[in-house]
């Protein structure tokens, strides 16, 4: 009897996973902005940026003028190839934003340092490789769109 | 003119390959695991009988088939290209095979724990395993979701 308490506390969990999971996808989160913010300019500056922090997981790959959008995939990710497919649009229709596409598996230091835990995370970083935000799981577009940051007017 | 030129480039920095091959409707493995779920809830209903034993034991062969054949190979893919697919419209992408064969893999460890400890007499331990390929296998069916997939870069991150 004790097999279809096992069976149903199993489906219950799965479908209040699945449900928190499909709410949550591709939701960005601002992260180091706030506090940079916050901080004197010259703290922010010793901070090692993000785009530091990739180290040689960024290969040849410079950052974008305005944003870099630093996609980490991994072999086994479906959503990987949808989040590819959605960056490098992104990347193709918004000037002097760049898509870079990481393999997690085989630079698990960085996927260390930036806390990368699931494949697809997608980094925003912004003209100084400080990242702004990032979503865990396949982000829509316009979501994409709106977690880029606006032009420095400087 | 330079901004330009770097807007819309897509620098893949030692990104495994992408695989460029046509792929397969997501909707297989969905099948698939939506079959495996109410075998897996048949087992749990008849573990500690013989029946449930073997339940168990032709579940981990077909996970083991489709880890070792494909995901396009298995008994399962035949009856969806047959049965299923001539019913819907045709899919709106395709993709990879590589993620829901890693799946049917980790589907048998946890099939494999199960039947020793079946076998073993070890009724709870094995309707715990079951019970989480279970959580796996209505992910896959209901929402498309590969756990198995996710916890790989999580397995690699302790392991390595």
């Amino acid at each position: 009897m004790t097999g279809l308490w096992v069976a149903a506390a199993a489906i219950v969990l799965a479908l209040a996973f699945g449900a928190f999971r499909a709410l949550s996808d591709g939701r960005f989160r601002g992260t180091h902005s706030v506090r940079g913010a916050e901080q004197p300019a010259d703290e922010v500056a010793t901070e090692p940026s993000v785009w530091a922090q990739l180290g040689d997981a960024s290969g040849s790959a410079v950052l974008g003028e305005r944003a870099t959008l630093v996609q980490f995939s991994s072999a086994f990710c479906a959503p990987c190839r949808v989040t590819r497919r959605v960056l490098a649009e992104v990347a193709g229709v918004v000037p002097g934003v760049v898509h870079l596409e990481i393999d997690a598996e085989h630079h698990l230091e960085a996927v260390r340092r930036l806390g990368i835990l699931r494949t697809p995370t997608t980094l925003v970083l912004d003209a100084a490789g400080h990242e702004v935000a990032r979503a865990a799981g396949a982000p829509r577009k316009e979501q994409v769109l709106s977690a880029i940051p606006t032009p420095d007017p400087a | 003119m330079s901004t330009q030129q770097s807007a819309g480039r897509v620098a893949s920095a030692g990104a495994r390959a992408e695989t460029t091959q046509a792929g397969i409707d997501p909707r297989g493995p969905q099948f698939n695991a939506a079959v495996t779920m109410v075998v897996l809830v048949a087992i749990l209903a008849t573990a500690g009988t013989a029946l449930g034993t073997v339940l168990t034991a032709a579940q981990a062969a077909l996970f083991v088939w489709g880890a070792t054949a494909g995901v396009t190979r298995t008994p399962h893919a035949r009856a969806f290209k047959a049965l299923v697919r001539p019913r819907l419209s045709a899919p709106d992408h395709l993709e990879d095979p590589a993620p829901p064969r890693f799946a049917q893999a980790v589907g048998a460890v946890f099939t494999a724990v199960a039947l020793v400890a079946f076998l073993a007499g070890g009724t709870v331990v094995g309707e715990i395993a079951i019970g989480l390929a279970l959580v796996a296998a209505t992910l896959n069916a209901v929402f498309r979701f590969c756990l198995g997939c996710e916890l790989y870069l999580v397995i690699k991150r302790f392991t390595h």
